[in-house]
């Protein structure tokens, strides 16, 4: 949009990467005089605003200057050997497919900082809560901006020490156990993916994803395709997370803090995604052409399997618990993402990135909403909220339930809304999958996953339902409205939301070009 | 009659030549200096490690050989070539900080060790093992493996008066020996089918070996093996380690965990590669299967560990290790299946280094918390970030680093190599068994990260604020060894190349 010089492009991708770890060590160390504030928590609090602040001004600077004529062409691209023992390269760069994560990452952060400054942690010290915080923006930053497939397992673990830590200590009940299962889980899937990672790039001769993408598969035999497919697939899926390999997701949600919820469903889950469409798809098509059916079996099956999941939830007397409802349905809303990835079409494709980042916008804010509402009510048991007629958020807080209301209907997609395209993109490449796929499988996949949008509207508007309407009893008292600062940390997610259902060529437009190269074979 | 005497290359033995000598230097003071100047010893035994240290640096130009035969000049005893120089380096190098650790500790233990003594048998068990991987014939082998072990045993058992300690090298040394008695025996029948000690010529003989004498040699390998697989601690030689390591000097647990395993692995990677490459269709199954093993038993037995137990911390870094002997051993078993062996041994070279600077790391934190806790349980590290924050960071890097995650980046990369290694010789099935060890690894190794940063348990009673406030002040030796450790673990995670480079070049 704006001409910005080429080295100051790689400056700003250099800076996101490194920016948040120096922020995060400057973090542990006491603040400068002059920056001590009121107290050493709100000091430290503050840096962690300003340091996520930063770093979305650049990413935001980044994409302005993203050249968006050529979106398919990598840019910001540094190159740097690190390690040519390995033939591990520093390879930054990004394209229309990795940079609305990039920015999506980097406002997440930002907001779950300023959330964080107002309405501080409950539990240990800020000061670990906002170095951890820090080093997983850099983490889940980096693994949207590396093209080293090493490098990019790097960033890929990157995130779990932070992760483990911010629900170990900061988590409500049953944390450790939480915390335990998000590590192992991930760990264990992603020292699989390190074997089919390497297993590519020692058949291939190169850890270059451009370069690998450009290959488009073709010095991979097939039977290493499909070993390689196999073993990332399962280390994405698990961080997708996939059915039937999604168990320690809701326990990680339930247990999590507001923002750690907030960032493990907005930006960690989307790592995997991103995986299969970087890696997977242009690197090894032939094997991902194998299991492209399984895949999109396995997503229905997490579709439905998620509504259901939530259904049982929402039912009046289940003791649902809010938040591992919302996991669940993120469940099924990735089934969706990767029902598009497994049509292998450029429409699939498309529509999974959207939804994608519609996801992270819209699950994103319920956390928040779901966050707010539990400071309020103490609660985020349903049937404790709802008592008997409904919890009436309406009249006890209209702004609040005006706000639970309206993400509820973004997160079942109503047209107009983020949530929509991606899921009917996704089902319209699934009607027209690739060729090599079977297209009466997909229709039958395609007409379950419909089913599953049903259930999705089912399930939402029942919990809408049960906490936002109801009769108020006269003598309860009103619970605080939404706050300002409450107000500055959800107000960007509502308007993108809104921008992203009614102008969705804003973000197609970024995609599109990258996906149609990345399927034809290879990034220039 | 010239030709009778050798000109030997002084300069090429010199790393283990300073340090036995200083040995000798160190048994002879410790005669004349007065009680009160004891620790002087330890200082001149610290001075000579760091001396030979740096003596390995004018080596790095060119490849050295000496006491060569006399007809051959090809056939070499000792050779000071990268592979070598690595392994010294790490010898050396850990030698040097198992000293500081040492210092501290003799200072700390009152008269219950022999300053003299201690001194001696260190120095003299170090110098067989920087011996041991320049050596190119079976007999200086040996003889390079019994002086690294022998005084290791007295080291074990120094502690007067402790029945554990005793029982420890008792243990320690019957096992030790057993496995001696039967890798010579192994040797000795190498010697009868080939006629000749020389590494590189067994390596050509014995695949032209007479019919009749086929079975001898077959058993000559397969007991030679057993006797390095010993040292190394791999399962099921590794029994006597747990045990060991907790009734030894702490120090000289830190020495055997580090310097033990690179006399095993190195003594391993001479007898399969170098000398026995014909039979890798033998040895490399075998060694494969005894990695997966080793990995397993050490993690699973790591992972039992209660925390409350007394000298837990020992225990698990002893389990732990003879986890990461496993690892060890995965790109030597690599070895075999490959057409490009030196790469893989590469591997093995940069992960043990990799392994000596952090593991000595965490035994120097160790060694700390120690003084302060007697028992030197999992338990008394709660709360080590509130006492002594960066003490806690460097521990908690360190033991990241021992299970492969970042912030411990080099503990990754040293996986990554590991594991290429394993993929790159189409060994699918010990990778995969490997992952699932990483796994069962970072559960004891972030349940006590954890630790380190949970809030302290009550207020201990007075007396024990008063003894941890004054074990709190670091010792000096002790501060150096950790400063060490951490810059090292920290400037390898920036710069992993420095390690991994060893992986690409040439060794022997």
């Amino acid at each position: 949009m704006i001409d910005i010089n080429e080295s100051v492009m790689q400056f700003l991708l250099a800076f996101l990467v490194v920016g948040p770890l120096l922020g995060a060590a400057a973090a542990l160390l006491p603040a400068p005089p002059g920056l001590k504030g009121k107290s050493p928590d709100q000091a430290v609090l503050r840096h962690g605003v300003t340091v996520t602040g930063m770093i979305l001004a650049a990413a935001i600077v980044l994409a302005l200057g993203f050249d968006h004529h050529h979106p398919s062409r990598m840019q910001a691209t540094t190159d740097i050997s690190w390690i040519p023992a390995l033939d591990v390269r520093i390879h930054l760069g990004t394209d229309g497919i990795s940079l609305p994560l990039l920015v999506l990452t980097a406002l997440l952060t930002f907001l779950s900082a300023l959330y964080s400054y107002f309405k501080p942690p409950a539990g240990p010290s800020p000061k670990a809560f906002v170095a951890l915080l820090l080093v997983l923006e850099s983490g889940t930053l980096a693994t949207f901006a590396v093209l080293d497939l090493i490098l990019f397992f790097l960033a890929f673990e990157t995130v779990l020490i932070p992760m483990y830590f911010l629900i170990a200590r900061w988590g409500g009940e049953g944390r450790a156990e939480a915390a335990w299962k998000f590590i192992l889980y991930t760990l264990l899937g992603s020292v699989v993916m390190l074997l089919g990672l390497l297993l590519t790039g020692i058949k291939a001769g190169t850890f270059d994803m451009v370069a690998l993408a450009t290959d488009n598969g073709r010095s991979l035999s097939v039977s290493v395709q499909v070993i390689a497919v196999l073993a990332i697939g399962i280390g994405l899926a698990v961080k997708t997370p996939m059915w039937p390999l999604h168990s320690w997701l809701p326990d990680a949600h339930t247990a999590a803090p507001t923002v750690g919820s907030v960032l493990l469903a907005g930006v960690l889950l989307k790592m995997g995604t991103y995986g299969f469409v970087r890696i997977l798809l242009p690197a090894a098509p032939d094997g991902f052409r194998t299991f492209a059916p399984y895949l999109a079996a396995f997503a229905v099956v997490g579709i439905v399997y998620g509504s259901l999941a939530c259904l049982a939830l929402a039912r009046k007397g289940a003791k649902g618990d809010l938040k591992r409802l919302i996991a669940y349905s993120s469940v099924g809303h990735m089934g969706f993402v990767l029902l598009g990835i497994a049509t292998m079409t450029p429409t699939g494709v498309n529509g999974a990135l959207f939804a994608n980042v519609a996801h992270g916008l819209i699950t994103g804010l319920l956390f928040f909403l779901v966050g707010g509402l539990k400071e309020r009510t103490g609660s985020t048991d349903l049937d404790a909220l709802a008592q008997e007629t409904g919890a009436a958020l309406y009249g006890r807080a209209p702004r609040l339930g005006g706000l639970l209301a309206f993400a509820a209907v973004a997160s079942l997609g109503l047209p107009g809304l983020a949530g929509f395209w991606g899921e009917m993109l996704a089902l319209f490449g699934a009607f027209d999958p690739a060729d090599g796929l079977s297209r009466p499988a997909f229709l039958t996949f395609m007409s379950i996953g419909a089913f599953g949008t049903l259930l999705t509207a089912a399930y939402l508007l029942i919990v809408v339902r049960r906490v936002c309407m109801g009769a108020a009893p006269k003598d309860t008292p009103a619970y605080a409205d939404v706050r300002s600062y409450e107000f500055a940390a959800w107000t960007p997610l509502v308007v993108l939301t809104v921008v992203a259902g009614l102008w969705p060529k804003a973000l197609l437009g970024l995609t599109d070009p990258a996906v149609q190269q990345l399927l034809a074979g290879g990034i220039r | 009659m010239s030709s009778l005497v050798q000109s030997v290359d002084w300069l090429a033995v010199a790393p283990p030549t300073v340090v036995a000598v200083v040995g000798l230097v160190v048994l002879v003071a410790d005669l004349f200096v007065a009680e009160s100047r004891k620790p002087l010893l330890g200082w001149i035994a610290v001075a000579g490690l760091a001396a030979s240290t740096l003596l390995l640096l004018p080596l790095l130009d060119a490849d050295r050989s000496t006491f060569c035969l006399v007809g051959d000049t090809e056939v070499c005893s000792y050779t000071a070539d990268r592979f070598t120089l690595v392994i010294q380096l790490l010898v050396l190098g850990g030698a040097l900080l198992c000293a500081l650790l040492s210092v501290t500790a003799l200072k700390d233990s009152g008269k219950r060790l022999p300053e003299g003594e201690y001194w001696f048998l260190f120095l003299s068990s170090a110098a067989g093992a920087a011996l041991l991987p320049a050596s190119r014939d079976l007999a200086t082998l040996v003889v390079a493996l019994e002086v690294a072990s022998l005084p290791a045993f007295a080291l074990v058992g120094l502690r007067h008066g402790d029945r554990r300690s005793s029982e420890a090298a008792l243990k320690f040394f019957l096992s030790s020996v057993t496995a001696t008695a039967v890798s010579l025996l192994g040797i000795s029948f190498v010697y009868a089918a080939t006629g000749t000690l020389h590494l590189t010529r067994v390596a050509e003989r014995i695949q032209h070996v007479d019919g009749q004498l086929q079975t001898l040699a077959q058993t000559g390998v397969v007991l030679t093996l057993v006797g390095f697989a010993f040292k190394t601690a791999a399962v099921p030689f590794h029994f006597w380690v747990p045990d060991t390591y907790v009734g030894a000097p702490l120090p000289v647990a830190a020495y055997l965990s580090v310097i033990g395993k690179a006399v095993g692995f190195s003594g391993l990677i001479l007898v399969t590669v170098v000398a026995l490459p014909s039979y890798a269709d033998a040895w490399a199954p075998a060694l494969a299967v005894l990695a997966a093993l080793t990995m397993t038993v050490g993690n699973v037995g790591a992972l039992r560990q209660q925390s409350t137990r007394a000298y837990s911390a020992v225990r698990l870094l002893a389990w732990s290790s003879v986890g990461q002997a496993g690892y060890l051993l995965v790109p030597i078993a690599a070895a075999g299946y490959s057409d490009d062996p030196e790469k893989q041994i590469g591997s093995t070279l940069a992960y043990a280094l990799m392994y000596g600077a952090v593991n000595l790391g965490a035994f120097a934190v160790a060694a700390l918390v120690g003084r302060a806790h007697r028992l030197n349980r999992v338990a008394d590290y709660r709360g080590l970030y509130a006492a002594s924050p960066l003490t806690a960071l460097l521990m908690g890097f360190f033991l990241l680093c021992l299970a492969g995650l970042p912030p411990g980046v080099i503990g990754l990369f040293a996986k990554v190599t590991v594991f290429a290694a394993a993929v790159d010789a189409g060994l699918g099935w010990l990778a995969v068994v490997m992952a699932v060890n990483v796994v069962i690894a970072l559960v004891y190794y972030l349940r006590w990260t954890a630790l380190l940063f949970r809030a302290p348990e009550t207020a201990p009673e007075g007396a024990a604020t008063a003894d941890a406030a004054a074990a709190r002040r670091l010792p000096a030796p002790l501060t150096a060894a950790l400063a060490l450790t951490g810059v090292l673990g920290i400037a390898l995670s920036g710069a992993p190349q420095l390690v991994l480079r060893f992986t690409e070049t040439g060794l022997f």
